[in-house]
């Protein structure tokens, strides 16, 4: 329960004269994203605690290294979620890693993402400045949405120091049903499901069966389970599923192999790729084990209407994210320079050429 | 990059006319007029030119062309928005882009949509219908109003604390930089690699690019919908009954308030049935499959009676629905019949704070000797204050900003902000130093310069250049003359 904004701000000022790099450490459970670290530690992890939580404005406040553990004991007490499901990757996960590299669970397209529920953040740029965007209540046009800009930066712009989420009532039950189906006949089936009106809350795919939950009020649910069960199976530990999914504990993601993430139309065509296959998102994201080019997975996410990324292993000297077009490549460096003008966070942990 | 001689307006409508039909080049004033000002009418300025291409090569050279010339640009929709960010420049061109109004395609399966930017929010919803989805984002102008104003204001609606605004309801938006370039941010996917560009586009009020096409999600439309009208003897009650129905772990669809003035010109307008000596009125619309809704409404209805309403009126039918409805979304009509003039104000605030904020307006509202009728997105906390006022008493308008002014203040200091919905614009502009410091001010700047360096696009609105932040703080209010009486609607 510390407030160290004044030593974190030495550390970037110091830097900054000096002409050395910065490499910001939460929780360290995301080390392996992005391209290779490079620069002195930076430590936000002592940075924790929550600032606010009212539970009845459906807001919460934290500092940027606060386990997401004890925001989610927090919020438990009230009956209440971090709707995005964040993966804990480790007990150590934090909120503002979780915001940098917008990590969503398994409810994302129905309970929004982390991006979705940000309201708004501190942060450090590279001047040193603590800069406050966005605020705590829901509705906030005055500005440009720095809060969410930062989603999936990595750290580019600046260091995050504290953030305001959006949080929403737990669903008073769920409920998972498994269907052994095909990757295409599931694909169809999750895409028809979703434009139902029904509380649908994930949709998975993995080793030739679909994993649908339903949550919400147990008069909804029970009766979406009686239309839907058919030749399917009401699984006793579904929580435990979608828990081991969330934070890639599951089988598929055991091992070596490099881990591609594919961020796609839901209903596109799978790409034509031999291999293990897991479907999340109701299809919009695509988790694919094994050797493959970038170029080649490219050209493949692009067919499907999205982007890929290099989630773990591999080459991480190389780039890992999704080319960008020459344009937006020099906005973003452009974007950089304005947040961050010496280059001092994270060089190169997001590409290459940044 | 300026060429030496900056084309003068015969130059530059001749430059146009080479490639845009030169009737959609409007140069004289009669024919401009309607294009002086947006929703919020007092303030007015004619522009240079009056542009309306048709296709994005087009929208491309106007701005190669307006880029070389240092000549501001300014995007338009439908005109429907609320701060003046659409208000032309003097020296500058109006970018219409009302003629792309195509819907390019639905795909009913992937449940989205991609439509051209001056296609119609309801548009979109009356086209999905048929497969039964819908767009999420419902501003009240929803008729009239354009998507890609939508995305400029990052507008919101009745429906966003659980539906959401703008920025949650799209997937990609393929949009011009200030030279003309094209660049295609977001995908078919539900993210992209890197830095959320698309969410720093969105609410940027036309300070960032030009949009030119965008892609919408859209949702299935409720098995159900039903509201419940609940009377209360005080603000405060509301209020908690509010707070009870979200601590119950209920999200309405849409949770309005409306305060005693509002109720009275609403029930005389719309005769829905309001329950006229009420202090405070509650709707709480809840959707979503029959059995959930059943399930909310009985656990809403002994809510309410719990926090003390004087009566709960649930609609057994669609058409009750839509006139219990009626009185909230015709207040704004309803209470320019009580007054010669209203100006709507848009803060936000927690909600907690609901109570003061009210207590303290009406303090002012006798300070200033102006009424004050108070509409509340209550889920949300967003405020939409409309002070009473008429424009041709003098110093009156002058007054009204001023009692505004105060308002937006008083959101900021209870932890609010002071625009939920409507944008900054120009209207708000001296406000934006109150929420923002001088250092966060400075990353807007830099973050426009970005994009663009010249500050071209949409000059002087959105967020105050560091001078304008030291003249406004120096610089007692001074306002521009209302030229016709100011009506919106949120």
């Amino acid at each position: 329960m510390a407030d160290i904004v004044p030593l974190l701000q030495q550390q970037i000022l110091s830097a900054r004269d000096q002409g050395t790099k910065l490499n910001i450490i939460g929780g360290t459970s995301k080390a392996f994203m992005g391209r290779v670290a490079s620069g002195d530690p930076l430590n936000v992890g002592g940075h924790r605690g929550i600032v606010s939580y009212q539970p009845v404005e459906l807001v919460l406040t934290a500092r940027a290294g606060t386990p997401l553990i004890e925001l989610v004991a927090a919020l438990d007490e009230h009956d209440q979620m971090l709707s995005f499901e964040p993966p804990r990757f480790s007990a150590a996960s934090t909120l503002g890693g979780t915001l940098a590299c917008n990590q969503s669970g398994p409810g994302r397209p129905w309970w929004s993402s982390v991006r979705d529920q940000v309201l708004g953040v501190r942060l450090l740029n590279g001047r040193g400045e603590h800069l406050r965007f966005g605020g705590q209540v829901m509705k906030n046009v005055a500005g440009y949405d720095v809060s969410r800009l930062q989603a999936g930066a990595m750290g580019s712009l600046g260091l995050i120091t504290e953030v305001s989420l959006k949080v929403l009532p737990r669903p008073a039950v769920s409920c998972t049903l498994a269907f052994d189906l095909g990757l295409e006949d599931a694909l169809g089936l999750m895409n028809r499901r979703a434009a139902e009106p029904k509380p649908l809350s994930a949709a998975c795919w993995l080793d030739n069966r679909l994993y649908l939950r339903l949550s919400g009020a147990p008069a909804a649910v029970d009766a979406t389970v009686r239309q839907w069960l058919g030749q399917g199976e009401r699984l006793d530990d579904g929580d435990a599923f979608w828990v081991a999914l969330r934070d890639q504990k599951l089988a598929f993601f055991a091992g070596k192999a490099p881990l591609w993430r594919f961020s796609v139309n839901p209903t596109a065509a799978n790409p034509a790729l031999e291999g293990d296959w897991l479907i999340d998102w109701g299809g919009a994201q695509r988790w694919y084990r094994g050797d493959a080019s970038m170029a080649q997975m490219q050209a493949m996410a692009e067919a499907a209407g999205g982007q890929v990324s290099l989630f773990r292993g591999g080459d991480r000297q190389a780039e890992v994210m999704h080319h960008q077009p020459q344009a937006l490549q020099t906005l973003q460096q452009r974007l950089k320079q304005s947040f961050d003008p010496d280059g001092v966070f994270n060089p190169g942990r997001l590409y290459g050429w940044m | 990059m300026t060429e030496v001689s900056k084309p003068d307006k015969a130059r530059l409508v001749e430059l146009l006319r080479r490639f845009i039909d030169p009737e959609s080049v409007i140069d004289d004033a009669e024919t401009q007029r309607p294009y002086e000002c947006d929703g919020l009418s007092m303030y007015c300025e004619m522009p240079l030119v009056v542009v309306l291409p048709d296709t994005v090569e087009q929208v491309q050279q106007v701005l190669r062309i307006c880029h070389q010339h240092s000549i501001p640009v300014v995007a338009r929709g439908a005109g429907t928005g609320l701060c003046a960010g659409a208000m032309p420049h003097a020296e500058g061109v109006v970018l219409s882009l009302a003629k792309f109004n195509r819907i390019l395609s639905i795909d009913p399966l992937a449940r989205s949509a991609r439509v051209q930017p001056g296609v119609r929010n309801l548009a979109i919803t009356e086209a999905a219908a048929e497969q039964g989805l819908y767009y999420g984002p419902d501003p009240s102008s929803q008729i009239a109003c354009t998507i890609g104003g939508n995305v400029a204001e990052n507008s919101g609606g009745v429906h966003c604390l659980k539906y959401g605004l703008t920025v949650h309801n799209i997937l990609s938006v393929e949009m011009l930089s200030v030279e003309g370039e094209k660049l295609s941010i977001g995908s078919q996917g539900l993210d992209s690699c890197g830095m959320d560009l698309l969410a720093l586009i969105t609410g940027s009020e036309g300070l960032l690019g030009i949009i030119t096409e965008v892609t919408v999600k859209l949702l299935p439309q409720p098995e159900k919908a039903q509201v419940v009208l609940a009377a209360f003897d005080s603000v405060q009650q509301a209020a908690d009954a509010v707070g009870g129905i979200i601590s119950r772990g209920i999200i309405p669809a849409g949770l309005e308030m409306m305060d005693t003035h509002a109720i009275r010109a609403a029930e005389d307008f719309a005769r829905a049935g309001y329950p006229g000596n009420a202090q405070a009125l509650l709707l709480c619309e809840v959707d979503g499959t029959i059995e959930e809704v059943q399930e909310h409404i009985a656990q809403v209805e002994g809510l309410f009676a719990s926090f003390g309403a004087t009566s709960v009126r649930t609609s057994q039918s669609e058409t009750e629905r839509a006139l219990l409805w009626k009185g909230r979304k015709s207040a704004f009509p309803a209470v320019g019949r009580i007054s010669p003039d209203y100006y709507c104000m848009d803060g936000t605030i927690p909600r907690s704070q609901l109570a003061h904020v009210l207590t303290e307006m009406q303090r002012l509202s006798g300070e200033y000797q102006l009424r004050v009728a108070n509409v509340f997105h209550a889920g949300d906390g967003n405020l939409h204050p409309l002070i009473l006022f008429d424009a041709n008493v003098p110093g009156e308008f002058e007054k009204t900003e001023e009692f505004g002014a105060r308002i937006l203040e008083l959101c900021v200091q209870v932890g609010g902000c002071i625009t939920g919905e409507h944008g900054v614009g120009i209207e708000k502009i001296r406000q934006m130093p109150i929420q923002f410091n001088e250092q966060e001010l400075l990353q807007f700047n830099a973050i426009k310069d970005a994009f663009d360096p010249a500050g071209t696009l949409n000059p002087g609105k959105g967020v105050p250049t560091l001078r304008h932040c030291q003249e406004y703080r120096s610089l007692e209010t001074k306002t521009m003359p209302p030229s016709t009486s100011v009506k919106g609607a949120a």
